[in-house]
């Protein structure tokens, strides 16, 4: 069947399975729009390519799916760019399609060029510049396999104009021929082994998972493993949801933020389990003093996350189900576990020490102003931890990873390896999108939201019942909070008292506003939003001053944590 | 390719020394030989990180031994009447070829280890050195 290239591209998509397309349409781009028109995949037009590849992305954290976005050339481009960091930071699979001008002009500064090669090389897993329209089908089905194989991560597909228009045979292939492309998920028996001789001898173990676990599908392993050792369990920001936050052998987040218990046992446990994760710098804060006792398993499928920041003695690489399962088969009948729970109990109750020593917590007054956390809360107890939630970047983001327990794999949305300020709210609108019977939730503040708030317009086109927590300190807060501990209350430029009113915001998008200025207002205006079938803003005045504790000062040890008064509002 | 190697060097702070790029028997295949300098972790880290590129076929670590190197240097020299006889004997102990000759200069063709041609950079240097261009090394591995 004789094809021109745009209709390859839309072709392609749905022997995919794609079933929808975040993008925006351009000069570069208007052959494939005349194919979107003409073969009907779905299509949602977004206000700006940064906010549509956050959609995809959105889409295919909550889904598990690959998202796909569509820029044209030259500012498409260059506006994309933040959400192809973005995904490839946190290792999210999305295929991103860019507008070029005609091969011929390539180079030429012509109008609306960019080097989209060279401006997408260092953000994304892999891209390629489609030259001839022969190639087309090939490519993007090698897109597609490379984005979500192995460990995960953007691809662009650079398509100039004349390629769009011109005919090729189309035959979509069923395999990919990428000999030197084989991303290894089996994981090695002996290397297993050898981990499990270290579980069996450890007295202070501690798994410690990211968000390998989520991409792996592997959170029903993960849970039967840790109940099987019944040992600690931390996570990182990426990790959230991969065992329900309120599990009895969850220690809650680590890092810079996380819980005082879970810097601590990973401080002195014997045995670090790394599953999943990468020992980023906002988990082990000054590299040299992280887990300075442990022996170290890690598991990984990217083999350049092991040994890359710390030293480990036991390295799997391989994919994080595929590893839990060999575990537990090893475990099954392994006699040694017999008096295991014994033997960390000791363990276990100087863990609960810590937690009676400082946990986290905050106590809102009464008449005081509303507390974020108080917000945070009161949302969890409304959904069960049963919603998706997005998040935007800064305090509001570490009160949802502390407060909200989300109970299931791919709920948690949040740019975690970048933190972009912006993703929050399209990448709401990209969950939804994907997961239209849930609930989705976006937590935010005023200077995020800000950054890409012009997508409510796609959440009310498309009637997208996205509840939108606005924790609104009229300020930068986690800015302000750096600001005022370690810049002697120098307050530069974090002020975001100026507004918008955000109801009006609302109204004036065809969305609903609601606001609560006291603490007994918050309750009525959560209920009164979760029961809209539109996109609502909640907007909540909270206490400005409010900081986010514990936390670990940038590039101190995990064990020196700053504790505030649990605050009183 | 070759962007996509230099830009991962560049993007996580290795050094590039050297880098020699060319065609290997298969026309389809390029081969890039490149010289970086790090502790025994960076250059596994290194080697890790190259295998990650979608389009690298494989990676040699040739380590500080165990391989043949060699680098061509082009030389150009201002030679004065009673200098050229020495830049002559020079250029003949270090096995090298004079390529161009004109009433003023030499142009000279040397192979050799980093050594060598730093070596003859110095011996040059006095004598009117004006330009050198040096490809970086390239290497094989010993034995089979
Ligand atoms: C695009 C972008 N610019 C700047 C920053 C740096 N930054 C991190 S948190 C933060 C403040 C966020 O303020 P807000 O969204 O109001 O959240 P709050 O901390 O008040 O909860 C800033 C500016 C960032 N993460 N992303």
């Amino acid at each position: 069947m004789k094809l021109i290239g745009a209709d390859i591209l839309v072709r392609s998509l749905q022997e995919e399975g794609v079933d929808i397309v975040f993008g925006h349409p351009g000069g570069a781009v208007l052959e494939v729009y005349d194919a979107i028109h003409r073969c009907g995949i779905r299509h949602v037009l977004v206000r700006h390519e940064q906010g549509g590849v956050h959609m995809a992305d959105g889409y295919a954290r909550a889904t598990g799916r690959t998202g796909v976005a569509v820029v044209t050339s030259g500012p498409g481009v260059t506006n994309a760019i933040t959400g192809l960091a973005t995904a490839y930071m946190d290792s999210i699979p999305l295929v991103c399609f860019t507008g070029q001008v005609p091969t011929p002009m390539i180079g030429n500064d012509a109008f609306q060029e960019a080097d989209n090669m060279g401006l997408t090389r260092p953000v994304t897993k892999h891209n390629y510049l489609v030259k001839d329209v022969r190639d087309l089908a090939a490519t993007i089905k090698e897109a597609f396999h490379i984005a979500s194989t192995g460990r995960p991560g953007p691809v662009v597909v650079d398509l100039p104009k004349d390629v769009s228009k011109a005919v090729a045979d189309y035959h979509y292939p069923e395999t990919v021929d990428l000999e030197h492309y084989q991303p290894r998920y089996d994981a090695h028996w002996g290397q297993v082994k050898r981990a499990m001789a270290l579980i069996l001898k450890a007295e202070r173990p501690v798994v410690y998972f990211g968000g390998g676990v989520i991409t792996s599908n592997a959170s029903k392993e993960l849970l039967a493993f840790c109940e099987r050792l019944k040992v600690p369990v931390t996570y990182t920001l990426m990790g959230i949801g991969g065992i329900p936050g309120n599990h009895q052998y969850s220690l809650g987040m680590l890092g810079m933020h996380g819980t005082y218990r879970s810097n601590k046992a990973v401080d002195e446990c014997d045995l670090l389990i790394a599953i999943g994760a990468r020992f980023d710098d906002r988990v082990t804060g000054k590299v040299d003093d992280f887990s300075p006792r442990s022996k170290k398993i890690h598991v990984d499928i990217d083999p350049t996350s092991i040994r890359k920041s710390v030293y480990v003695d036991v390295p799997i690489v391989g994919d994080v189900k595929n590893c839990l399962e060999k575990f537990l088969e090893l475990m099954q009948d392994e006699p040694k576990l017999k008096d295991y729970e014994t033997r960390v109990a000791p363990w276990w109750e100087k863990i609960n020490a810590w937690d009676r020593e400082h946990s986290i917590g905050y106590a809102q007054k009464e008449d005081g102003p509303i507390l974020p956390q108080y917000v945070i809360d009161k949302m969890y107890e409304m959904t069960a931890g049963r919603a998706v939630v997005s998040t935007d970047v800064g305090q509001h983001q570490m009160w949802a990873a502390q407060y909200y327990h989300a109970q299931r794999p791919n709920d948690w949305v949040t740019s975690g390896g970048l933190g972009t300020m912006g993703f929050g709210l399209p990448a709401a609108i990209g969950a939804q999108f994907g997961r239209p019977k849930d609930t989705v939730v976006l937590v935010t503040s005023e200077g995020s939201f800000s950054m890409c708030c012009q997508e409510l317009a796609v959440a009310v086109e498309h009637d997208l019942p996205i509840k939108i927590l606005m924790l609104r300190n009229n300020t930068l807060g986690m800015v302000r909070q750096w600001q005022q501990f370690f810049y002697d209350k120098r307050y530069s430029h974090v002020d975001m008292s100026s507004g918008p009113d955000w109801v009006k915001f609302a109204d004036a998008f065809g969305a609903v506003g609601l606001r609560a200025s006291h603490p007994d207002e918050v309750e009525s205006v959560l209920e009164k939003g979760f029961a809209t079938r539109k996109p609502v803003i909640m907007d909540f005045v909270c206490r400005t001053e409010e900081n986010c504790f514990p936390m670990v000062p940038g590039g101190a040890a995990s064990r020196d944590m700053l504790h505030g008064e649990p605050s009183r509002g | 390719m070759l962007s996509r190697v230099a830009g991962l060097f560049s993007a996580r702070g290795y050094n590039i020394d050297s880098l020699c790029v060319a065609e290997t028997l298969d026309p389809k295949v390029s081969q890039i030989t490149m010289v970086t300098e790090g502790e025994d972790d960076t250059v596994e880290q290194i080697v890790k990180q190259l295998y990650k590129l979608i389009d690298v076929i494989r990676v040699t670590d040739h380590g500080p031994d165990n391989h043949v190197a060699r680098e061509l240097a082009l030389f150009k020299v201002r030679t004065l009447p009673d200098s050229r006889a020495e830049v002559m004997r020079i250029v003949e102990i270090f096995r090298g070829k004079i390529v161009d000759v004109t009433p003023d200069s030499y142009a000279i063709e040397v192979t050799g280890g980093a050594e060598k041609i730093q070596g003859l950079i110095e011996l040059l240097t006095p004598l009117g050195l004006e330009d050198v261009t040096r490809t970086g090394r390239i290497a094989v591995a010993r034995g089979l």
